[in-house]
């Protein structure tokens, strides 16, 4: 058997390069959150945000915009056979979930990286609460990820796999929404950030992406069987 | 008394093989026995259950009853012990398209546990045994289809496979690709081959066996 975390560092590696290549999904998820939130301020007519409201509008385009990737993260597998390719190798295939949650990680963080700092400028009066948000993002990203990779690889053979995503995701990431828009309205409080059940709500999204971490692990082989 | 001479064990065998998918059964019946190092060549019409019987040969499907045994594995249950050992070639090259033919390579290579020196070695003498070399760094994209399956070739035989399932190996290939793809994967290399083809007059002289399946009908083994 080839060693798991070979496996892993080739598949992520095989992953970033064809993103880095082609620029597939990244663009597509950045312009859509920037977009979106052009909406929302004309849309809301305010030039500031605060609480509950902003962080409804950050995780409600977070979450649309990752739709986009997860939909496409299998995708390379299905149409230039790379499943047949990794269930013909000696390796453990949950080597394939783990690297496939990784490279959605790293899609998400480079995705915040443009998009939070624009959510900023457009709703925030100051940055002081972008450096503990980071956990929540942290945390969220990798549940998301976590059931993203799950979700996709079990959507990709359908044709209709655009379709199916977002209607088998979206009633599955509602337990993180609500942890990580309820860890996200205090630090985005009225006369900056607080700390109430920030702690309760990091401990929820750890929970949360304990699984889902553990679930795939548990059903990828299984989902890659015939 | 002279010693008895050990007989190899075969390194495939089928018996009473079945896969149906939904109420159409694809195969009904299939029985083989074939020596390692032997050529099965397959026949038979579209639809015939030929690519079927490769990919459960190569562990991608589960038969639906009787029994498979692939060198030595009994399948599905022991699947896993068998990987690495096969050598595959479908429709699909199995090649991503946005990635040189070097980095699919490298790719498959790594999965398959060799890397390094060893791995980039493997790699140009392939090549350069598919007459690829110059064309190792282009994109799978921007290669011909001939080009491609001589790329699909140095895959499947790249991790020094002990069986080979062969799905129409000549497609696309010109003459001269044909010839380069025999030294890779022709009965020379002495491997145990399964061939699926449409062109007997090709593989028929190079067969030990011969195996027919028709669509509907009970394979018939020659």
């Amino acid at each position: 058997m080839t060693p798991s975390r070979t496996a892993f560092a080739a598949i992520l590696a095989k992953d970033l390069r064809a993103e880095l290549r082609t620029l597939q999904s990244l663009p597509a998820m950045a312009i859509f959150a920037v977009t979106t939130f052009v909406i929302f301020r004309f849309g809301l007519d305010r030039t500031q945000l605060s609480g509950d409201l902003a962080s409804g509008v950050l995780w409600a385009t977070l979450l649309f915009a990752a739709v986009l990737g997860i939909n496409r993260l299998f995708v390379a597998e299905r149409e230039e056979g790379g499943f047949d390719a990794i269930r013909l190798a000696p390796i453990d295939r949950s080597a394939l979930f783990a690297a496939k949650a990784t490279a959605l990680v790293i899609y998400l963080l480079a995705l915040e990286l443009v998009a939070v700092p624009v959510f900023a400028l457009f709703f925030l009066d100051s940055a002081e609460a972008l450096g503990p948000l980071v956990a929540v993002l942290l945390l969220a990203d990798l549940g998301l990820a976590a059931t993203g990779t799950l979700i996709s690889s079990m959507a990709v053979n359908s044709r209709a796999r655009d379709l199916l995503v977002p209607l088998i995701l979206l009633p599955l990431v509602v337990p993180l929404m609500i942890a990580a828009t309820g860890a996200t309205d205090p630090l985005l409080a009225v006369g900056g950030p607080g700390y109430g059940r920030f702690g309760t709500w990091l401990m929820v999204l750890g929970l949360y992406d304990l699984i889902f971490v553990l679930l795939g692990y548990a059903v990828f082989d299984f989902l890659l069987e015939d | 008394m002279a010693p008895e001479q050990e007989v190899p064990p075969p390194a495939i065998v089928l018996a009473g093989l079945r896969r149906d998918f939904g109420e159409r059964a694809a195969l009904d019946g299939v029985g083989v026995e074939l020596a390692s190092g032997e050529t099965l060549v397959v026949l038979g019409p579209n639809g015939a259950g030929k690519t079927t019987l490769l990919r459960i040969l190569a562990t991608l499907l589960r038969p639906s009853g009787g029994e498979v045994t692939v060198l030595g594995c009994a399948l599905p249950r022991e699947a896993w012990k068998l990987r690495g050992q096969i050598g595959y070639l479908g429709h699909e090259p199995l090649l991503y398209r946005d990635l040189s033919g070097r980095e699919n390579l490298r790719f498959h290579a790594r999965l398959h546990g060799i890397a390094g020196d060893e791995a980039e070695a493997r790699i140009a003498e392939l090549l350069a045994a598919a007459g690829m070399e110059r064309r190792g760094d282009d994109r799978v994209a921007e290669l011909s289809a001939g080009m491609r399956q001589r790329l699909a070739i140095c895959r499947c035989v790249l991790h020094r496979p002990s069986l080979l399932l062969l799905d129409e190996p000549d497609s696309n290939l010109d003459a001269e690709g044909r010839e380069l793809a025999h030294g890779l994967i022709g009965p020379g290399a002495g491997l145990t081959r399964v061939v699926v083809t449409h062109d007997p007059e090709r593989f028929l002289p190079e067969a030990d066996q011969v195996l027919r399946l028709g669509v509907g009908e009970r394979a018939a083994v020659a």
